[in-house]
């Protein structure tokens, strides 16, 4: 069984994002970038079910910028065998992502498709959801465990209440939550491999796929700023603070 | 315009998430309900209670008893024939569902929205929240996801909604529910409690968070929350985790005790109307979004305010 990884290029974790002036977007300019840290932990879930034998081959693909690529070579680093590029500039919403990557898909016909449950950037939390409905395939969202048996797959999730576990048909599709492993890091020689592993380089319009946003942004403002309050010097300050606010 | 809300419940009773996406749905238009589970039509009675709400869609069948995305999506579709948008609070249920019947309809859906601005126009965070969006749809129909947060709780009673039975197409032979760890909690829940009391990577262990946080929290009858790190080292289960991809909370007062303040868990915290903290490092971003800071060592001091307070 293939697992294809779609994984994306975003702004990177340790990066507070600034907001550009004239309120049309977030500065990314000179801004260091990486992959999405759900799409780390959905390429090292893929690696572990191909060391376990679960998996057969594993394609990472992406949707963005040329310099996606670099994002790319990450995923085939870390062990992916060969990736996808989907190139375009334009800004893709996750509904036309998950429209390429079903096109992607029915010509890679991948058993499991494993990717990140939101990324860092947008916040949407869509992309899998909508893939798996445009496929008519079963979605095991926000995953903590996954464990391939058979002709099925069993995967525990992440719920507000604590965990839940449900049991999906194979093929299907699964959205990585943080407690799914801990991805590793590409050793050097690892890193020197990938550059030869192939990588394919196709549009959205070989696709077949319109990438028209249908959100239009009408403005991006900095959230109100919070200022910093007092300190306290010691417990009987802060004591008498919240008695003041009735919460004691 | 016509509304279609996702009535979060357990089959037994409705959770206060819906609320707020009640809230957010009346600013829409007319608000109709959807109740699906099995055996729970006392949910629906519940819902039928709410103030301004016109009708209550009931689809009571075992196959939508866990709410499987793969059997509710394609109820909720046909229920589109003949509603305007579809709301659902952003919760666990809200988050996987509502993409998948956006995807079904051809509608992008716009994820957790902080204000109605217009019958097509919302604010939503990105970036963690440090981006408020201010968007527009451009869809025929409406997929919105509502942060529980950031609206006032509908009035759970004045209302007299009529209740209306739907059968939709039950089980779609996708996938199926094999069980849930659902931790039994006399707390308060964490998206409703009052006062939060949360801990981070310092508080050492298990044994030592539940022997320095539950106490002050037991004194406040506060919820308990954590930070990432705190999850991660396996402290408290994941059910506590605020944050980005956590839960996103707001209480009165949240206190934060050992937590740093990385930018994710900033995200879930900060519109607290007061945020307290207490740090031995004096220079933790935590202490730029605080209200009240304490900076020292939380061994000495959450013992010392648990016992004075």
């Amino acid at each position: 069984m293939k697992g294809l990884v779609p994984v994306k290029r975003v702004i990177d974790y340790n990066v507070k994002p600034r907001v550009k002036a004239d309120g049309t977007g977030v500065d990314l300019a000179n801004v260091k970038m990486s992959m999405n840290p759900f799409d780390e932990i959905a390429v090292e879930e893929a690696i572990r079910l191909k060391e376990s034998g679960a998996v057969t081959e594993i394609i990472a693909i992406s949707v963005g910028p040329a310099k996606a690529q670099e994002t790319l070579r990450t995923a085939l680093a870390m062990g992916a065998d060969s990736a996808i590029l989907v190139e375009t500039d334009d800004e893709v919403e996750p509904l036309a992502v998950a429209k390429i990557l079903k096109a992607a898909a029915a010509e890679v016909q991948p058993g499991l498709i494993i990717l990140g449950k939101q990324a860092i950037d947008d916040d949407s939390n869509q992309t899998g959801q909508m893939l798996a409905a445009l496929m008519n395939l079963p979605q095991g969202t926000f995953a903590s465990k996954v464990v391939v048996e058979g002709d099925s797959v069993t995967v525990t999730r992440e719920v507000d209440g604590g965990l839940e576990t449900v049991k999906l048909s194979l093929p299907a599709i699964v959205t990585t939550d943080l407690r799914l492993n801990e991805p590793r890091y590409a050793s050097l020689p690892n890193i020197m491999k990938a550059k030869k592993k192939p990588l394919d380089v196709k549009t959205p319009a070989d696709y077949g796929v319109d990438i028209t946003p249908r959100i239009k942004t009408l403005k991006v403002a900095e959230p109100p700023v919070r200022q910093a309050g007092i300190k306290v010097a010691d417990v009987d300050e802060l004591v008498a603070k919240l008695k003041n606010m009735g919460v004691a | 315009m016509k509304t279609l809300v996702w009535v979060e419940h357990d089959n037994s009773a409705m959770a206060d998430a819906t609320l707020a996406a009640v809230t957010a749905a009346g600013k829409l238009g007319e608000v109709h309900l959807l109740v699906a589970g099995s055996g729970c039509r006392a949910v629906a009675e519940q819902a039928a209670q709410i103030a301004g709400v016109g009708k209550v869609h009931l689809a009571d069948n075992a196959a939508y008893a866990n709410a499987l995305a793969e059997n509710v999506a394609p109820l909720i579709v046909e229920l589109m024939g003949h509603h305007d948008a579809f709301i659902a609070p952003a919760t666990s249920h809200g988050k996987n569902i509502a993409p998948r019947v956006a995807a079904l309809l051809d509608v992008m859906q716009i994820s957790d929205i902080l204000s109605v601005e217009g019958e097509k126009t919302f604010t939503r965070p990105t970036y963690a929240g440090n981006a408020i969006a201010t968007v527009e749809s451009t869809d025929a129909k409406l997929v919105v996801t509502v942060r529980g947060t950031a609206f006032d709780k509908a009035e759970t009673t004045g209302g007299s909604a009529t209740i209306e039975d739907v059968s939709g197409a039950g089980d779609a032979g996708l996938s199926s529910f094999v069980g849930a760890e659902i931790a039994k909690n006399e707390r308060p829940e964490l998206t409703s409690a009052k006062v939060i009391v949360s801990g981070g990577r310092a508080l050492k262990d298990s044994e030592t968070f539940q022997q320095v946080i539950m106490p002050l929290a037991d004194k406040l009858g506060a919820g308990v929350g954590a930070s990432r790190a705190a999850v991660d080292a396996g402290y408290v289960p994941n059910d506590y985790q605020v944050g980005q991809t956590g839960k996103i909370v707001a209480p009165e007062v949240y206190i934060a005790i050992g937590i740093s303040g990385a930018i994710q868990h900033l995200a879930g915290m900060k519109d607290s109307k007061t945020i307290i903290a207490i740090n031995k490092d004096e220079d933790a971003p935590i202490f730029q979004v605080a209200d009240i800071g304490l900076v020292g060592d939380l061994f000495k001091i959450v013992p010392e305010l648990t016992e004075k307070l």
